[in-house]
């Protein structure tokens, strides 16, 4: 019973972090049919910006109390990555609307190698220690007994859970009861339309890439605090399980993604947590990833359009 | 005579021309390379002609059939690892009962090696295909991408329950080469010339990447090439055509994934030890690299961007660390962050500037 709630927990705290990435990754697709590859290595962009902002910070105003350097630090960050997903977004994708699928695709590689490259030149190799500004001193959920450690969890964590459902929650309110919100739907549905209404797409598809880009900020700034660290390649395997929660879902819808997100971190969490018990340690915690991938490809084949997606057009 | 039987033998004897040269060049490439720069750089010939097996390979898949596969890397890793198991004493010290059956030690030969390599692998590509076949463009990718590194988290965890892989120290000590009795690894002397074990190696690769290339160009002449183009342009109207679909993109899984097994067979054999870590995503994307940057679909491009993309880091790392140090007077940044930064510059300026590649094939009229 332990086992399950701590799982359950850390499934969540995993589920809503992918649930931010997913995000960015449906709205992108809903409204260019593309993935943006890049899109994980905004997350590493992210934490690896507010690192140095909360560096700054420190160093510069050593009386700010933690919660506000935090604050600062995850405008900041969320700021820097809408910025530079515009940027992509207008370097990378844009000359490529008309083009064959394969093309923004293989730019999109491109320009997640080039930032993984810049964040490996200005922050190193290394994995960066992340500054912790949110307690991480366990908090008993469930008592334990002598055998079994009870389930715990902490301060980081659980705020993660919060803020995630709290962004996603207004993510739903802007797109369904904003003038915004109904701009993006109809670029969405149909871009040619959507101008005739005079709704200008390109403002909208600018707009959706720094919406995407702020949240997968967040989720690397959260990430980073709950894990202690931060580094180059740690965006490439949330951001693949990001777009498999995507999948999951149904891609193109909102809820979808939040749903797969959910769904995946709690998949991931019980399946590591009892694959090791149920082969007798055979299988252990180090299958983790493989989760994500079976699940992707068995959904793929059962139900190509996601738990929630309506349909996918032919030339998906 | 009349005037296109004219041109039709000017172009006839032009293709004998570069048939020629293209022979001659490859004869000459490992001497000169070797006169200019030594054994270093012979070798890393040697690796671009594995690139261009690989290459070739994945030609087939998305050049041919525009099926776009992320997670190529994982049939050069099946090939990989069955020559390392097949060729290395790791399976006896695993099994005590096999080590009794074969009190010779474990050392299958080349040519039982390769096609099985191949075969493997081409059972891997249809593992692969079958319950993707459905799926089109970039959903395929994530699958395949997801496909590749299941097969290389496989690789680094199966030392447990039972030690197939050996883990993440991966498996040492696989055989070299031995074509009758000759030895590739050692230095033989030939009509009073001393070639070292780098020069068998490439004429060995070289000889099969002649056989695969022309296993590529009779496949791309044929009705199952044409039909693998058709179902690039629109698959619906191959379809509407009667062509089974559905075969004919697990022929091209199969077929790539094969040349993809052959090449990492050799590749273990030559390397004399695997490790999983060989097989990352990166190594997909750089194989991708090379035939995108190329062009998709045209095998002289290919080999340009093989060759290239092969040579290019190991002269950025050559000239790069050198060059720092007179400018700047030490090294500031690692000639292997160069590589990178240069790879995603020219996947992106690729697509911008050169959709179609650095050498594309050309186009019937309508293009």
């Amino acid at each position: 019973m332990d086992t399950l709630i701590q799982q359950l927990l850390n499934g969540l705290m995993l589920g809503s972090l992918y649930a931010l990435v997913a995000l960015g990754y449906t709205m992108v697709y809903g409204i260019l049919r593309i993935i943006n590859f890049a899109h994980g290595d905004l997350l590493m962009m992210g934490a690896l910006v507010g690192l140095s902002i909360i560096r700054t910070l420190q160093s510069a105003f050593p009386a700010l109390p933690d919660v506000a350097v935090l604050l600062l630090a995850t405008l900041g960050a969320m700021a820097f990555c809408a910025a530079l997903a515009v940027v992509i977004e207008r370097v990378a994708y844009r000359r490529l609307r008309n083009a064959p699928r394969m093309a923004p695709l293989i730019s999109g590689i491109g320009v997640s190698l080039l930032l993984q490259t810049v964040a490996m030149l200005v922050w190193s190799r290394n994995p960066q220690m992340f500054v912790q500004l949110l307690p991480l001193d366990p908090i008993e959920v469930t008592a334990g007994d002598a055998t079994h450690a009870g389930a715990i969890t902490n301060i980081t964590s659980l705020t993660t859970i919060g803020v995630a459902l709290a962004v996603m929650l207004g993510l739903l309110l802007l797109v369904d009861h904003t003038r915004l919100g109904r701009a993006m739907r109809a670029v969405a549905e149909n871009p040619q339309v959507a101008s005739l209404m005079g709704i200008n797409p390109n403002r909208i598809i600018v707009i959706t890439f720094a919406i995407g880009g702020a949240l997968a900020a967040l989720a690397g700034i959260m990430m980073a605090s709950n894990y202690g660290s931060a580094h180059f390649y740690m965006g490439f395997l949330p951001g693949i399980k990001a777009f498999t929660a995507a999948v999951l879902g149904g891609i193109g819808n909102l809820k979808g993604a939040m749903l797969g997100g959910i769904l995946l971190g709690l998949i991931e969490a019980l399946g590591t947590g009892y694959l090791g018990e149920l082969t007798g340690g055979v299988f252990g915690s180090n299958y983790q990833d493989v989760f994500a991938f079976l699940v992707l490809i068995a959904v793929l084949v059962f139900r190509p359009s996601g738990i929630l997606g309506e349909r996918l057009a032919t030339r998906a | 005579m009349n005037l296109t039987a004219l041109i039709s033998q000017n172009t006839a004897s032009r293709a004998r021309y570069g048939l020629v040269l293209f022979a001659l060049a490859i004869v000459l490439a490992p001497w000169l390379v070797g006169h200019a720069g030594g054994n270093a750089w012979v070798r890393t010939l040697d690796f671009a002609l594995l690139y261009i097996m690989l290459a070739l390979g994945l030609n087939i898949v998305v050049g041919y059939a525009g099926l776009l596969d992320l997670g190529f890397i994982a049939f050069y890793a099946v090939g990989a690892y069955l020559a390392a198991l097949l060729s290395s004493p790791h399976l006896l010290s695993q099994f005590p009962a096999l080590a009794a059956a074969l009190p010779g030690g474990m050392h299958t030969p080349l040519w039982v090696i390769l096609p099985l390599a191949g075969l493997l692998a081409a059972g891997f590509g249809i593992v692969l295909g079958a319950p993707t076949l459905r799926l089109r463009g970039d959903y395929l990718a994530i699958v395949t991408l997801g496909f590749g590194e299941i097969i290389r988290i496989f690789m680094r965890n199966l030392d447990r329950p039972i030690n197939i892989t050996n883990g993440p120290k991966g498996i040492s000590s696989v055989d070299p080469v031995q074509l009758f009795g000759f030895s590739l690894a050692r230095t033989h002397e030939i009509f009073g010339l001393r070639v070292t074990s780098v020069y068998f190696y490439y004429y060995l690769f070289a000889l099969l990447v002649v056989l695969i290339l022309f296993a590529c160009i009779r496949l791309e002449h044929s009705r199952i090439g044409r039909a693998w183009v058709a179902i690039r342009e629109d698959e619906d109207a191959a379809q509407a055509m009667g062509l089974d679909t559905r075969r004919l993109k697990l022929l091209a899984f199969a077929i790539g994934a094969a040349f993809g097994g052959i090449s990492g067979a050799l590749f273990a054999s030559f390397q004399g030890f695997v490790s999983p870590e060989s097989f990352s995503l990166n190594e997909s994307i750089a194989v991708l690299a090379m035939v995108v940057l190329g062009g998709m679909g045209h095998i002289p491009g290919v080999i340009l961007g093989c060759v290239l993309l092969a040579a290019l880091p190991e002269v950025l790392r050559a000239s790069m660390g050198s060059l720092q140090q007179t400018l700047f007077g030490q090294v500031l940044i690692d000639p292997e962050i160069i590589r990178q930064l240069f790879y995603g510059l020219a996947l992106i300026l690729a697509m911008l500037y050169r959709p179609a590649g650095l050498w594309p094939a050309r186009r019937g009229g309508a293009q």
